[in-house]
């Protein structure tokens, strides 16, 4: 079992995501950055599936009270065990009493932590991602205790080693495709949307980032429509909302754009005044 | 069947965004759920998952779209094929409302603005049938179709930090009822004791695109009776099948 000393910033359980439930109105959720958290549990030699805990910016204090292994991918917030710091991508030997923290960010915004076996935490529609409504709790709080799944010892052959490429982590382009109502802009619309940098506001969280820049456009709302995580919706005062893992199902805002799969990993590692630029592959 | 014109987009790299006519309609809603229905039936291995909305459909497939000239005529041609066979009959459901001063805090304003009295106001809201689209915005929130115009209000400037569980609310040309306590930019009218949203439910949403539902006036002693039954599981809400 794992005890929350102290919480981090924003720490919750995911995994990726709650699928075949969107008529009803759920949310996909998941983690934010798929990727670090599939690498996370690869390097321990996980089912991808298994899930991982989710930290955000400023990371938590933890005690283990068993001995088990982990693995820490995707932002750098220098994890120190017992005083001593440790390596990303690596698997970590944790005893029993063991105490995980965290010190200053060095690169990227969410921390992902696999355990062997996974975490054992509330399995809601097909997932253990936790979300407001659905799971008992939205996020972790101070004293929760996180039960790890037995593991099967014949899944435990790992990957000896992944390389990470840090480079996803400080990318300042943001790839999309078109999004259904992109030609609803016009030309000057669209050569703006591509040239301008953009800044994330302090807005921005698990249901969608935001920008600082407005956009000014007169394009007119949409009958409500279908959404997934990587659209980009411009509302009427010209904001631009890439929604994340945990946006709403449907929308009526103008869907200019689609973020790419991989990049919305790589936005999910972005926090408030880091920059961007969109390109278009489409 | 007539077939309506639609259009085809690659929305992401896994998903095929279908779009009808850009109307709410009911004729547009029946297409969109026979459709949705027959693809269905079709089992196709590599389909993740079909949503829909007032008139648009959207397809998640399992893996990477390579060829997606190839899977929009697919697709055009699994709706030339479409048969309409239900997987279940459409219901009609009553769906008990208190609106009593308690609950429908912005009773008082609507009726001012829009010169009806609040009898007139409950009577408008409580008669008309209302068609459910689809589920979205929130957990167990149902699209629904048929406010009488008297009662089209503006959403408010800015919105309520938290209105409860149950909240039957008027925004601009739509009402709806929120499932559980969240922020919220629609007037409030009433409450329902009802539960929209049951995570322990094999179907956690009882009603589905294409059913019907009507508001019954209740008052505030009903309404605590039906909110104790609601949860001792022991209410049924009534309901009948309707042709769809």
């Amino acid at each position: 079992m794992v005890e929350v000393l102290k919480c981090g910033l924003y720490d919750s359980i995911q995994d990726l995501g709650r699928f075949g439930v969107q008529e009803y109105g759920v949310p996909f959720s998941g983690a934010m950055d798929l990727n670090s958290a599939k690498v996370a549990n690869s390097l321990l030699g996980n089912p991808i599936a298994c899930a991982v805990l989710e930290m955000t910016i400023i990371g938590p204090k933890l005690k283990f009270h068993c001995a088990t292994e982990i693995v820490l991918s995707g932002a750098d917030l220098n994890p120190i065990l017992n005083n001593k710091p440790v390596k990303m991508n690596t698997r970590i030997q944790i005893n029993e009493n063991d105490i995980l923290s965290f010190g200053r960010r060095h690169y990227g915004c969410r921390v992902y932590m696999a355990v062997t076996g996974g975490f054992q935490a509330e399995f809601i529609m097909n997932s253990y991602s936790m979300y407001e409504h659905i799971t008992s709790q939205s996020r972790l709080k101070i004293k929760d205790q996180l039960h790890i799944l037995k593991h099967d010892k014949s899944i435990e052959e790992a990957h000896a080693s992944l390389k990470i490429d840090k480079a996803q982590f400080q990318t300042e382009e943001v790839e999309v495709f078109k999004g259904p109502e992109y030609d609803c802009l016009s030309i000057k619309e669209k050569n703006l949307l591509f040239s301008t940098e953009f800044t994330i506001s302090k807005d921005s969280n698990r249901m969608a980032y935001q920008v600082n820049e407005y956009f000014k456009n007169n394009l007119e709302s949409i009958i409500t429509s279908l959404v997934l995580p990587g659209t980009v919706q411009l509302t009427p005062s010209g904001r631009l909302l890439f929604l994340m893992r945990d946006c709403q199902v449907t929308g009526g805002y103008p869907r200019i754009l689609q973020v790419s799969e991989s990049s919305i990993n790589h936005l999910a590692q972005k926090t408030s005044g880091d920059k961007f630029r969109l390109k278009c592959i489409d | 069947m007539t077939d309506f014109k639609l259009t085809y987009h690659h929305f992401s790299e896994r998903s095929i965004l279908m779009q009808w006519p850009q109307k709410i309609d009911k004729n547009i809603l029946n297409d969109v759920l026979i459709f949705k229905n027959h693809l269905s039936n079709l089992n196709i291995e590599y389909i993740l998952q079909i949503n829909n909305a007032y008139n648009s459909i959207l397809i998640i497939y399992k893996h990477t779209i390579d060829y997606i000239n190839d899977e929009v005529s697919t697709l055009k041609t699994h709706y030339s094929d479409r048969v309409s066979i239900k997987k279940r009959a459409c219901r009609h459901w009553r769906i008990p409302v208190c609106y009593d001063e308690e609950f429908g805090i912005d009773l008082d304003e609507i009726s001012t603005t829009n010169k009806l009295s609040k009898s007139e106001i409950i009577k408008l809201h409580s008669e008309a049938i209302y068609t459910v689209f689809f589920i979205g915005f929130l957990p167990g929130f149902l699209y629904l179709g048929g406010l009488d115009k008297r009662l089209f209000f503006p959403r408010k400037n800015s919105p309520r930090f938290k209105v409860e569980k149950g909240a039957v609310a008027i925004g601009n040309e739509q009402t709806g009822i929120y499932p559980n306590s969240s922020p919220a930019g629609w007037n409030i009218i009433g409450n329902s004791p009802l539960e929209f949203f049951n995570r322990e439910m094999e179907k956690p949403c009882f009603a589905s695109g294409g059913d019907s539902i009507k508001f019954v006036p209740v008052d505030i002693k009903t309404y605590h009776e039906i909110s104790k039954a609601v949860q001792n599981r022991t209410y049924h809400i009534e309901s009948e099948v309707i042709d769809g």
